[in-house]
């Protein structure tokens, strides 16, 4: 019996990036396998964001490279299926449910057609598969912001990816929701590679398969047990995690290392 | 005012306003839903800049318009795709320095100036063929790259990042659609002024926003409510004999007063829910 040996989803190699004069990521390492579920998370303005954009060709390294599938993400970034921050999308938009998740359908060789009735039937099996279907005529503004995520799951799916990444999908979620959002992603990490940029880490040890901690520098924990270094590199204050209470997480020692970083 | 409707400039008039309006409310429609209302006005204000430029080089005001404004709106448009949230400022400058420059090259030209308020309020009333002729055509236009891209556009207007990774050609995008406003400002500002073009470009796309379910949809709302505040407003100002730009705006603020006192109402009787 042969050992499988899984491919390369993405990576970047001694990739540095600064806004402006700021640096945001020094000098970062970071392999993601194909079939992991990965969850990146670290402090506000650590670079998670950041991260995300590079992987997809949003944003060019200053020095350093990144590959997404074993090329240039300018290439293959569409075959990456992306669900981008709520917070900055104007709510109030024009925009059924189901014209939204059609948007996932676009693409520089669908210029100058309409969509096709492939096109709707992915759209619709994508909101199906989010259990959203029955929302495909109503506006954006009429829905929880569970819902709303899951849309944009949706529209992300309708594509066909092989791979998800999601930039704070549980942002502005009840808790029930965000149990329901991470279960969806569990099932579909069956079958694709998923990247979640989380700032809550009790999905941490429930869904996902590996953790990268992201604060400038990066560590990739290849277990999802929560640890010291990830609320050292998470939180400024572990108590923080007392909010989370009686979920099921384990909190382990400190590692050796004590002074890493 | 039957007998008015038969005398020409009345009728040019009454064109011009349908022209604006269905011009108006599909651009502003993209204005409103991309929330580029500060950039268009930043870009009808700079406007004033060509103005004085082609007063102070005695080339023909359309050509000294087109020339600052398109520059103008090309480097806002530059900013705000870079730092979408965080324009602003650079906006504000090139407002406030487009019409400072206009006013100062107005002044150092001798002879008699261009009138700023005039520029400001327009003068529908003695509309040109010609004017009428360039509205029809950009209208035109404007219709046909629309129609044209009307998925792309709207996934670019929606969420650019989407967009983007979806391998869409973003940045042209962005920037035809800023050229689209600038054309627009440059075009209309002679025949209604700079502020009722902003006004036409802003509220009734907002007010038809709120109901609306696809972009189309909301650029028909706003054409229907910009012909009605036009032609209400044209109709009150040759009664009342007041200024036509300014009777047209307020007809139409009226307009988004009663839209947003009926939102306010509607919510507070329960209406506001969701549904499926």
């Amino acid at each position: 019996m042969s050992e499988r040996v899984p491919g390369v989803a993405a990576a970047l190699r001694r990739v540095t990036y600064a806004y402006n004069s700021h640096p945001v990521l020094e000098d970062v390492d970071l392999t993601i396998y194909t079939g992991d579920f990965t969850a990146v998370i670290g402090p506000n303005g650590g670079g998670k964001t950041t991260l995300l954009k590079l992987l997809l060709g949003l944003l060019k390294p200053r020095t350093g490279t990144v590959t997404l599938f074993g090329e240039e993400p300018a290439k293959t970034a569409h075959r990456v299926g992306y669900v981008p921050q709520d917070v900055h999308i104007n709510r109030f938009f024009p925009l059924t449910v189901l014209e939204l998740t059609l948007m996932g359908r676009l693409g520089p060789g669908h210029l100058l057609r309409h969509y096709s009735a492939k096109d709707v039937a992915a759209a619709e099996a994508a909101l199906d598969r989010m259990e959203m279907l029955a929302y495909r005529k109503a506006r954006l503004d009429e829905l929880s912001g569970g819902q709303r995520q899951r849309v944009f799951i949706a529209r992300a799916l309708a594509s066909e990816p092989e791979a998800l990444f999601l930039d704070e999908p549980a942002a502005g979620v009840d808790s029930a929701g965000q149990k329901d959002l991470y279960s969806h992603l569990k099932e579909l990490n069956d079958h694709m590679t998923i990247l979640v940029v989380t700032h809550d880490l009790l999905v941490l040890s429930t869904y996902v398969k590996s953790v990268v901690c992201v604060n400038r520098s990066l560590v990739h924990h290849p277990s999802p047990e929560v640890t010291a270094d990830m609320l050292r590199l998470g939180y400024r204050c572990p108590v923080e995690l007392l909010g989370h209470g009686h979920l099921p997480h384990r909190v382990l020692p400190l590692h050796g290392d004590k002074d890493r970083g | 005012m039957g007998e008015w409707l038969q005398l020409a400039f009345v009728q040019n008039a009454f064109a011009a306003s349908l022209l604006a309006a269905v011009l108006c409310g599909v651009v502003g429609t993209y204005v409103v839903a991309n929330r580029m209302a500060y950039l268009a006005g930043g870009v009808a204000h700079a406007a004033y800049g060509g103005v004085g430029l082609a007063f102070f080089m005695k080339i023909p005001p359309m050509a000294g318009i087109l020339g600052f404004t398109s520059v103008s709106a090309v480097i806002m448009g530059m900013i705000s795709l870079r730092e979408r949230h965080r324009a602003d400022t650079a906006i504000s400058v090139l407002w406030a320095f487009g019409m400072a420059l206009g006013v100062l090259l107005v002044d150092l030209t001798p002879g008699y100036g261009a009138d700023l308020m005039s520029y400001l309020f327009g003068s529908i009333l003695t509309v040109s063929r010609t004017s009428l002729a360039a509205m029809a055509a950009l209208t035109v236009l404007v219709l046909l790259f629309t129609a044209l891209f009307h998925k792309e556009l709207a996934a670019v207007s929606y969420d650019e990042h989407f967009a983007r990774v979806r391998g869409l050609p973003v940045t042209a995008l962005y920037l035809t659609l800023i050229g689209m406003i600038a054309l627009t400002v440059v075009v209309l500002v002679q025949v209604v002024g700079l502020i009722l073009v902003i006004a036409l470009l802003t509220i009734a796309p907002y007010i038809a926003e709120k109901t609306s379910r696809s972009l189309q949809g909301m650029m028909f709302r706003a054409i229907v409510l910009n012909t009605i505040f036009g032609s209400v407003g044209l109709g009150l100002s040759l009664a009342l004999n007041v200024t036509s730009g300014a009777a047209v705006i307020c007809v139409a603020a009226a307009g988004y007063l009663v839209s947003v006192s009926l939102s306010a109402l509607k919510q507070r009787m329960g209406y506001g829910q969701g549904h499926v």
